[in-house]
């Protein structure tokens, strides 16, 4: 409906006068800072983690089928592939978990201070980085230990 | 009754933009379920952070496990329930979060029409499938 668009994209400025309400500028226009960037980030691994459902479906359905379908997916799982795939949706998962809780945050109302979000975006990808690490450790030691 | 023209041109306080009710309803705005939208997408990730965490923990025991150890973690009521929450969560977690992405860049009616389409019946697949597997395997 870009009628309806335009027409809700007319505003007054102070002065009385009918403008145009702007538009964001666009991705690219900012200089990339913390705060934008972990916002992209947060998007993005919630998109990559929606792809690795499909790898979580497959395990349960061929968990259900029996013995050969699940060698089937442990296969994957197992081949460098399957590594690389684990180990980015594990990153995937962290960030995009504790991303998550700082939104949750943000939404109760607190956090909104310059230096606040700064340190509360640090701290995300400080407890995202060990977790991943933590995550893949007891993987790597469960799978070959 | 001939009314004299007034003074003003326009009145200060006046919408000029012509819009029916019904345009209004159809339209962009709170008479569509934003409200539900944001407040379903935190309810599911509260949700899903004691949820994760279990899964996570709880699963990569399971890493290069026989399908019988697989068959014997799933085989407990605990599991089958907290499996079947962290699935129906994550799905409609996943549902609300790639809604907004399609809305957000997807600008052809037609196409963001469809692809919404297309992301309900895939999301209610891959849901279904899940949950079928976890019922199959806990049952």
């Amino acid at each position: 409906m870009p009628e309806t668009r335009d027409a809700l994209l007319i505003g007054r400025n102070t002065e009385g006068k009918r403008v145009r309400r702007p538009l964001s500028p666009h991705l690219q226009v900012y200089r990339p800072q913390i705060t934008s960037v972990l916002s992209i980030v947060h998007r993005a691994t919630g998109i990559a983690l929606s792809a690795g459902t499909l790898l979580l479906v497959w395990w349960l359905v061929a968990a259900a089928t029996g013995p050969d379908a699940y060698a089937g997916v442990q296969g994957f799982i197992g081949s460098p592939i399957g590594w690389l795939l684990m180990f980015c949706w594990t990153v995937a998962l962290w960030y995009h978990f504790f991303a998550g809780i700082r939104h949750l945050i943000w939404d109760a109302g607190y956090g909104y201070e310059k230096r606040e979000y700064h340190a509360s975006g640090k701290a995300v990808v400080i407890a995202a980085a060990a977790c991943a690490v933590f995550t893949l450790f007891i993987g790597f030691a469960i799978a070959y230990g | 009754m001939a009314q004299s023209p007034k003074a003003s041109p326009q009145p200060e306080a006046h919408i000029t933009v012509m819009r029916s009710e019904l345009g209004r309803v159809r339209g962009l705005g709170s008479a569509k379920s934003g409200v539900h939208h944001w407040w379903a997408e935190r309810v599911t990730s509260i949700a899903l952070v004691p949820l994760t965490i279990w899964f996570v923990f709880s699963a990569i025991h399971l890493l290069g496990a026989p399908h019988e150890a697989v068959l014997a973690w799933f085989y407990s009521p605990v599991t089958t329930v907290l499996m079947l929450c962290l699935v129906i969560a994550t799905f409609h977690h996943m549902h609300l979060g790639l809604q907004v992405v399609i809305e957000d860049y997807v600008h052809t009616e037609s196409t963001r029409f469809i692809s919404l389409l297309l992301l309900r019946g895939i999301t209610a697949l891959l849901a279904l499938l899940a949950i079928v597997s976890i019922l199959k395997l806990g049952l």
